[in-house]
């Protein structure tokens, strides 16, 4: 896994277009990967807000659809790699729901590669730049959600 | 900026009609069976404390302008700054500002709540709020560490994380821990140099200590050691009388032999069963409880004289033979006889021979026991890298080459060959013995572990000492990368090593070849210091070859809820400043299975782990996180497709008013939320991560805040 390049921030002009990206973190793996990559000073882009919860267990599918439906332009749900789940096996459920999003997106017509489950364990903080980092640049190319587009 | 906040007014303007649900949502929360003083109805006033952090945070983003913003945030009623929040002054700060502002919630942005939410959460406390109504910013690991040439890009997402932040602290509720009783017992698994420190120190600390092994003996790596560097004490002779102050400490419960099957409960009740493996013999203990006079093994050894099979000795690494029923060596501790089942063949020549003990018994099953204990720590060890996978160095395939560990056991007086090193292809005594030092370890090769193994730059000038003093005009040449000699009096070993006549190339061994005549080896580096090829026959090589954890770690590890980093070492809890804890509150790391140590880097690591793991059990209660689910009754559909999802148990649909409900046994939810995440009818309440204030984070991100 090699480290996203020195400042992967795409330049932009200001009043230009920025992705809005959610991160839903599980506490004991993803978020503390994140934690690690912070203190090793892996630079990523600035471009995705993360919420915390204990568990990815605890990400219920609605709150994708809402985070859509109030105009994201892409949501990463990140967790333990499957058998470290902190509670054995909360990533499985919550991966299992995740499917079911993607699928439901797909039916609709909104493209279901705004939406990403990774795994990224505690110990694996140069994996979450890369995670980040192709994430920002998979949004990008997607461009603006076309819910947002619906709510102006 | 601004254009951005047009938007965000005319979104709130729009979310202002959803916006009325929220309150008849708290209604129905507090129907449930809330929490008691919860004040959801009063009206929000939140506190929010920006950190500089030195320049770790104001060095990378905009203080001021995020200051200011915060100060538009709705229900925000007052933001500071300070350079340290997290320093007295800083936490007296915020402990004013509660009580002169009236505060009913805190926001602090600063690192990561994983390093910091206890400090601030103590400080709430102290300004008289409830802990609980703390919530914090990441904008130092998840921010200014990661956006550090980014002004624009960090300023702005350090205003967002404070605005999620406010949204969820303005719904947060009081919660009051859960205090549990500790069990006044402990438990240690594995019982090498680590495991057998910890146990002992925590039985002298009166506590009831379990010590599991799944091999027959204590002792583990440090017993198949000769001496140990740099004193070049002997190492049995300072090693078995801890084994006998294990074997006989009446705090101690020793079980050989057995494997840890199942953990379940939490911090202070622990339920493990542990799998007492079929041994086929019986101790004396065991032979008086069956009534058998005089009975049970008393280690004479009579029966494996007259085993028939002969199987290699794993102690020994597998150059001595043993039989099938065995011990593999003199010192073992309990000294009791065991069976290796998969090669006995039922002769019952040994059964015959015990006679009136009737120590042996070949229909043995495995037994499983349960025991609870409060906390629990791991000491599971190291293996050695399967150094046959670097085929260049010809392990397995040359006779004359070896690891260190064979090393070990052909140079120590109770090996093999009573402590005459030999060449494994004729017996002969070398005369010019190769180290290839960094032998899988250090390498980015992928074929190969890319961490140092610590250890192995000592014990190799440790090997080359003892050739020299045993073997008159017997060379050492090592091969090495760098001499990592860190620790107390190493680098002066290293010294004196040179002074002896060990002859060191620094250079990386590129391949090792066979002369099949006189099955010496050529070995060929590049001697970096006289920038010159290097092709030196030698009679002997031996591999340092790199450690990884113990085969049976990973399963070990995800019955007790730890985790691993890349290499599969085992996760401490902070690298730093927690090096023996783990993420599972009540479990505790000591010695090598978290990472290569030397000896005495074990030992302190194992009394560090030991005292961590007495603390709880001496308080004799511990505070659990609230986090736990509840059910609200009126939302229920007594579906209980939750009572499925939970994987503790925790869950069970009950009668009440005439239909069925869900109930939660709190001590045993783990507040993992899997529930909450399901449940179709939105009946679940997960403390401190409720639904409500998880959508109002993620409204405050994209629709910008509650009002």
């Amino acid at each position: 896994m090699s480290a996203p390049p020195e400042n992967p921030a795409p330049k932009r002009e200001p009043g230009e277009w920025k992705p809005q990206i959610l991160g839903i973190l599980c506490n004991w793996c993803s978020y503390a990967g994140a934690d690690l990559a912070g203190g090793g000073r892996i630079q990523y882009p600035p471009d995705v807000r993360v919420i915390r919860v204990m568990c990815t267990g605890r990400v219920d599918a609605l709150f994708v659809l809402k985070a859509f439906a109030d105009g994201a332009d892409g949501v990463l749900v990140s967790g333990c790699h499957f058998g470290d789940c902190h509670y054995l096996e909360g990533n499985f459920k919550g991966a299992k729901r995740m499917f079911m999003v993607k699928r439901l997106m797909k039916s609709i017509g909104l493209d279901d590669r705004r939406f990403r489950m990774t795994f990224v364990s505690a110990s694996e903080g140069a994996k979450w730049g890369a995670v980040i980092t192709d994430v920002v640049k998979t949004i990008n190319e997607l461009g603006p959600s076309p819910i947002k587009e619906l709510n102006k | 900026m601004a254009e951005k906040k047009k938007t965000t007014a005319k979104k709130t303007e729009a979310k202002k009609e959803a916006k009325h649900e929220a309150p008849a949502k708290q209604e129905t929360k507090k129907q449930a069976p809330a929490p008691v003083g919860s004040t959801t109805k009063q009206e929000a006033r939140i506190g929010v404390f920006i950190c500089h952090c030195g320049t770790n945070i104001a060095g990378s983003m905009d203080i001021p302008a995020v200051q200011e913003y915060a100060k538009t945030i709705p229900n925000v009623a007052y933001v500071d700054n300070y350079k340290y929040m997290c320093s007295m002054p800083g936490q007296g700060v915020i402990n004013k500002a509660i009580k002169e502002q009236k505060l009913t919630g805190v926001v602090v942005a600063a690192c990561s709540p994983r390093l910091h939410e206890p400090t601030f959460r103590t400080a709430t406390k102290e300004g008289g709020l409830n802990p609980f109504r703390f919530e914090m910013a990441n904008i130092r690991e998840q921010n200014s560490w990661v956006h550090m040439h980014d002004q624009e890009g960090s300023t702005e997402k350090a205003k967002d994380a404070i605005r999620i932040a406010v949204a969820k602290a303005s719904l947060l509720q009081d919660l009051f821990p859960k205090a549990v009783q500790v069990e006044h017992a402990a438990m240690v698994v594995g019982a090498g140099i680590a495991g057998m420190q910890a146990a002992l120190d925590l039985a002298n600390a009166g506590i009831k200590t379990y010590l599991i092994e799944s091999t027959p003996s204590i002792g583990g790596r440090m017993s198949q050691l000769d001496k140990t560097f740099p004193t070049l004490d002997c190492s049995q002779c300072i090693l078995t009388p801890k084994m006998v102050d294990v074997g006989r400490a009446p705090n101690i419960e020793l079980m050989t032999y057995s494997e840890v099957d199942a953990v379940e409960g939490y911090i202070g009740n622990f339920d493990v069963t542990i799998r007492k493996k079929a041994r086929g013999v019986i101790t004396m203990a065991e032979g008086e409880a069956r009534g058998i006079v005089g009975g049970g093994c008393n280690g004479c050894g009579d029966c494996e004289v007259v085993c028939p099979v002969v199987k290699p000795n794993e102690f020994e690494v597998g150059m001595k033979p043993r039989k099938a029923i065995y011990i593999n060596h003199p010192q073992v501790v309990p000294l009791l006889y065991t069976i290796d089942f998969n090669s006995c063949i039922k002769c019952g020549l040994c059964v015959t021979t015990c006679g009136e003990k009737k120590a042996i018994d070949l229909e043995a099953k495995d037994e499983f026991v349960k025991v609870k204990v409060g906390t629990a720590i791991l000491a599971t060890g190291f293996d050695i890298f399967p150094i046959e996978k670097k085929t260049e160095w010809g392990y397995k395939q040359y006779e004359n080459v070896v690891t260190s560990l064979e090393f070990e056991r052909l140079i120590c007086a109770s090996g093999p060959t009573g402590g005459h090193l030999i060449r494994p292809s004729d017996g002969e005594t070398p005369k010019k013995v190769a180290f290839v030092l960094c032998a899988g370890s250090r390498d980015n090769t992928g074929n190969g572990k890319p961490y140092c193994s610590r250890f192995c730059c000592m014990y190799s000038l440790k090997h080359a000492h003892q050739i020299i003093e045993k073997i008159p005009g017997c060379t050492p040449y090592l091969f090495y990368m760098d001499i990592r000699s860190f620790g107390k009096a190493y680098e002066e070993f290293y010294y004196r090593i040179q002074d002896e006549g060990g002859k060191f190339i620094r250079g990386r061994v590129a391949n090792i070849l066979e002369d099949p005549a006189t099955k010496n080896l050529h070995v060929y580096a590049d001697d970096t210091l006289l920038n010159r090829p290097v092709d030196m026959e030698v009679d002997l090589v031996v591999l340092a070859a790199a450690v990884q954890p113990m085969e049976d770690t990973n399963r070990t590890r995800k019955l007790f809820g730890v985790s691993c980093s890349m290499d599969g070492w085992l996760l401490e809890a902070h690298p730093k400043l927690n090096p023996c804890g783990t993420t599972t509150a009540g479990v505790f790391l000591a010695g090598v299975c978290q990472g290569p140590k030397d000896i005495p880097d074990t030992v302190a690591s194992a009394e560090g782990a030991a005292s961590a793991a007495s603390i709880p059990i001496h308080k004799g209660e511990v505070e659990l996180e609230p986090y736990f689910a509840m059910c609200i009754e009126e939302r229920c559909a007594g579906c209980g497709m939750c009572v499925n999802l939970c994987p503790f148990s925790a869950l069970a649909l009950v009668e009440k008013e005439g239909r069925q409900v869900m109930q939660v046994t709190e001590a045993k939810c783990k507040g993992c939320g899997t529930c909450g995440g399901f449940c179709p009818g939105g009946a679940i309440w997960m403390n401190h991560f409720a639904t409500p204030q998880i959508v109002a984070q993620i409204d405050a991100f994209l629709l910008g805040g509650e009002q």
